[in-house]
């Protein structure tokens, strides 16, 4: 196979070769055939008419994630993923190339309106800039010039490997390495699209910029790729939130995010997950395996807020890597599970530099019969003299069949280290909802008040508008889940 | 003649099979205070969660009625919307939930559930200014967690201070009186006083005559092993407070 692989030389493959997997899509599909290997790896980066050598980043990651084993944790069992059952690109039919946030899906509108912000709204929103990812691919951005007078760039990933080639190769898994994880690895090899966000010098940004994902197609597997990059002196706040319509099938989503803070940049990156869960028993519901990390060198910071309540299973660990003296890694979680939910979620803070300093606040509330962990390593390499970490871990428990575990980890080789480890775990009292009920608030009210109020302190640190949604997911997954 | 309140009838109540309520009768008009006195593990706490709708409790006999409705039939936050207050003998803490979203949020279902406006966030202030003052509740107080870090009478006048908010036709106050010095005791009483009318009643459980030199009952009921055992007026507190209450355990006999 030459170099110069063109559309008409799939066709002419795919015509002739072994598709094992009963493929018979023509070319102009958007949509590949099931299955991964090196073809599949061409397939996409010739549709996404991607430089060189991003097709190279991602045959030699496809190399590295075959030799690798799926891992296997204490407190998640699922049915794994058939990775060849799988399509690794779907683009969303040209007829659905939206003009105006008003032509979207209504479903999405659906869920916005039950968690009590419509689009329009959300347009509305002052400081807000919106970019939507359906199924893979970008099809709607918007607030783009009022950012391009600051030179900040935030754009689909897939655009800016077209515009803007040089940053994406400087910094592309400089983070997350492609050997990282077999998750991460797997991403590597076929990410199909994502974010990607570069404030300059100096520059503070002046609205929050916010993506929203979702799942469409069904049995699509999603590979989202996030890039964040925040130049010397900058500041953003980011954040992402999660979708998801019911469905019936496992869907894998397995995503990357590197964040770069520059020498005395801030980022701030805020999550609020909502992948479909599953059903009552267990059934269908998303699979999240997720990397993401973020690096900060000196007098640098990076927060991670996250309020997690989708996702039949979660697999996530933001993390970061103080690697500047003076550098500061927060980590701020909520993390639900509901029914047959599964999560394994924590972070690791990793001190390199001297003087550097981290939080952890890490909130689980398990329900139903689902399994919550917690799971963190803070790490105090040599040279991070005056290193200093607060943790606090904190379980709450709504019935007597759920589950709450805590892992913290700690490796410390310097001793000028201050290390701070706290943790709870309570079970949400009768009482508590008695008291409720006596002044005369329901149970479903009064649930969701004690809950908001255990997560405050996480709940705080999100954008505003984004708390008041991130309260009504909590109060929507938790439903009449007290026993 | 005034207008019955509540009017229990032969109530019986168990908790783990154990019967504990034996048959009580109790009848309360608007205007009027009872007070319930008697030992510990009597039953005085066992009832007003009953009346109040506590899940735990099973009623095996009797019936209530309050207000023309049958009490025993509705779900706990209904008996609230219908203006029964309990102030708690145990007031529960819940972390990170502010006093006055708490009580927004309590006034807030109410008016839902009649059919009524919310309160604005002016006439809500407003209202917690005054009745706040009624219990010398300070303002820091009023913006911290529910009961969070509240000192015992704190948490006994922040109920107080709830009961106010609320407007009830029924207050019942278990033990509130506990735990309080005689500073707290007055302000407390001089609250419950404040907010008494032709219109409201209340049930007053203590086991101290103390609470009943501040707040005069109308009638006072002594409550043993689950049974009202003798009634009388405020006198026979007094008459308790001295010869406690074996004398009538032996009557029984
Ligand atoms: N939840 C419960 N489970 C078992 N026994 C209970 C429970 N609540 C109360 N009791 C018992 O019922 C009796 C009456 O208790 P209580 O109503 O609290 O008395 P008082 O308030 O008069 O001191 C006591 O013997 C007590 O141990
Ligand atoms: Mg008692």
């Amino acid at each position: 196979m030459g170099m110069k692989y063109t559309e008409e030389d799939l066709k002419e493959e795919l015509k002739t070769k072994e598709y094992e997997f009963g493929f018979t899509t023509d070319i102009e599909s958007d949509r590949a055939p099931n299955g991964i290997n090196e073809d599949i790896i061409r397939f996409i980066s010739a549709k996404k008419e991607e430089p060189e050598w991003l097709l190279e980043y991602r045959l030699n990651a496809l190399k590295v994630w075959q030799k690798m084993v799926e891992p296997e944790w204490a407190h998640v069992t699922y049915e794994k993923p058939k990775f060849q059952d799988i399509s690794y690109y779907s683009a969303p039919k040209k007829k659905k190339e939206l003009k105006s946030l008003d032509e979207v899906d209504p479903e999405i509108l659906k869920t916005m309106a039950r968690l009590g912000i419509s689009l329009e709204e959300q347009k509305k929103l002052t400081g807000v800039a919106v970019d939507f990812v359906i199924d893979s691919v970008s099809v709607a951005t918007s607030f783009k010039e009022k950012l391009g007078e600051l030179g900040i760039i935030f754009c689909s990933f897939s655009e800016a490997v077209k515009e803007h080639p040089e940053l994406v190769q400087k910094y592309l898994g400089t983070v997350v390495p492609t050997g990282d994880n077999f998750y991460a690895a797997l991403n590597s090899a076929v990410f199909s699209d994502g974010s990607f966000c570069y404030i300059p010098k100096g520059v503070r940004c002046p609205m929050e910029l916010s993506t929203y994902f979702r799942i469409n197609d069904s049995g699509t597997g999603q590979f989202e790729r996030t890039l964040v990059i925040a130049d010397e002196g900058s500041y953003v706040s980011y954040l992402e939130g999660c979708t998801a319509p019911q469905r019936d099938e496992n869907q894998l989503h397995a995503a990357v995010v590197e964040l770069i803070a520059l020498d005395n940049a801030e980022i701030k990156y805020s999550t609020v997950q909502n992948w479909y869960p599953g059903d009552k028993n267990g059934k269908g519901g998303v699979f999240n395996f997720v990397t993401k990390r973020g690096i900060c060198y000196k007098n640098s910071k990076i927060s991670w807020t996250q309020v997690e309540t989708g996702s039949a299973i979660t697999w996530k660990y933001p993390s970061c890597i103080l690697k500047g003296d003076n550098s500061i890694g927060e980590f701020y979680s909520v993390a639900v599970t509901n029914n047959y939910q599964m999560a394994d979620t924590g972070t690791k803070m990793i001190h390199i530099g001297k003087n550097t300093k981290s939080t952890i606040i890490s909130k689980g509330i398990s329900a139903g019969n689902s399994h919550n962990s917690y799971r963190g390593l803070v790490k105090i390499g040599k040279g991070a003299t005056n290193a200093r970490n607060f943790s606090q871990c904190d379980s709450l428990l709504m019935t007597d069949r759920c589950g709450a575990h805590t892992y913290p980890y700690i490796e410390c080789e310097n001793s000028t280290a201050q290390l701070e480890h706290e943790a709870t775990t309570s079970k949400i009292g009768e009482d508590q909802v008695f008291y409720c009920k006596q002044r005369g608030i329901s149970e479903e009210r009064a649930i969701s008040l004690i809950v908001n109020g255990y997560a405050k302190e996480v709940l705080n640190k999100l954008p505003m508008e984004f708390a008041v949604e991130a309260q009504k997911l909590l109060e929507i997954s938790l439903e009449n889940s007290v026993g | 003649m005034s207008k019955t309140i509540i009017n229990i009838k032969n109530l019986h109540a168990s908790v783990d099979g154990k019967a504990i309520l034996k048959g009580i009768n109790l009848e309360v008009k608007a205007g009027e205070v009872h007070a319930i006195m008697g030992p510990n593990g009597s039953g005085k706490s066992t009832l007003s969660s009953v009346l109040a709708g506590r899940e735990e409790f099973e009623v095996t006999d009797g019936e209530v009625d309050y207000l023309g409705l049958d009490l025993l039939e509705l779900e706990p936050e209904e008996r609230a919307w219908e203006g029964l207050f309990l102030a708690f003998q145990y007031p529960v803490e819940i972390p990170g939930v502010s006093n006055m979203n708490f009580l927004k949020t309590a006034l807030a279902e109410k008016a839902k559930h009649k059919g009524l406006e919310p309160v604005s966030s002016k006439d809500f202030l407003k209202l917690v200014k005054e009745k706040s003052q009624l219990v010398e509740l300070s303002d820091k107080l009023k913006n911290r967690s529910v009961n969070e870090g509240f000192s015992g009478g704190e948490k006994k006048r922040n109920e107080i201070f709830q009961m106010a908010m609320l407007e009830p036709k029924l207050s019942i106050l278990d033990e509130t009186d506990s735990g309080l010095d005689i500073d707290a005791l007055r302000i407390v009483a001089n609250g419950v006083n404040t907010l008494k009318n032709a219109e409201n009643a209340t049930i007053v459980i203590t086991h101290y005559q103390r609470l009943l030199d501040y707040i005069i009952p109308d009638f006072v009921h002594v409550l043993h092993d689950g049974k009202i055992i003798k009634t009388g007026d405020k006198t026979l507190a007094l008459e308790l407070e001295e010869r406690g209450y074996d004398w009538l355990v032996k009557d029984l006999v």
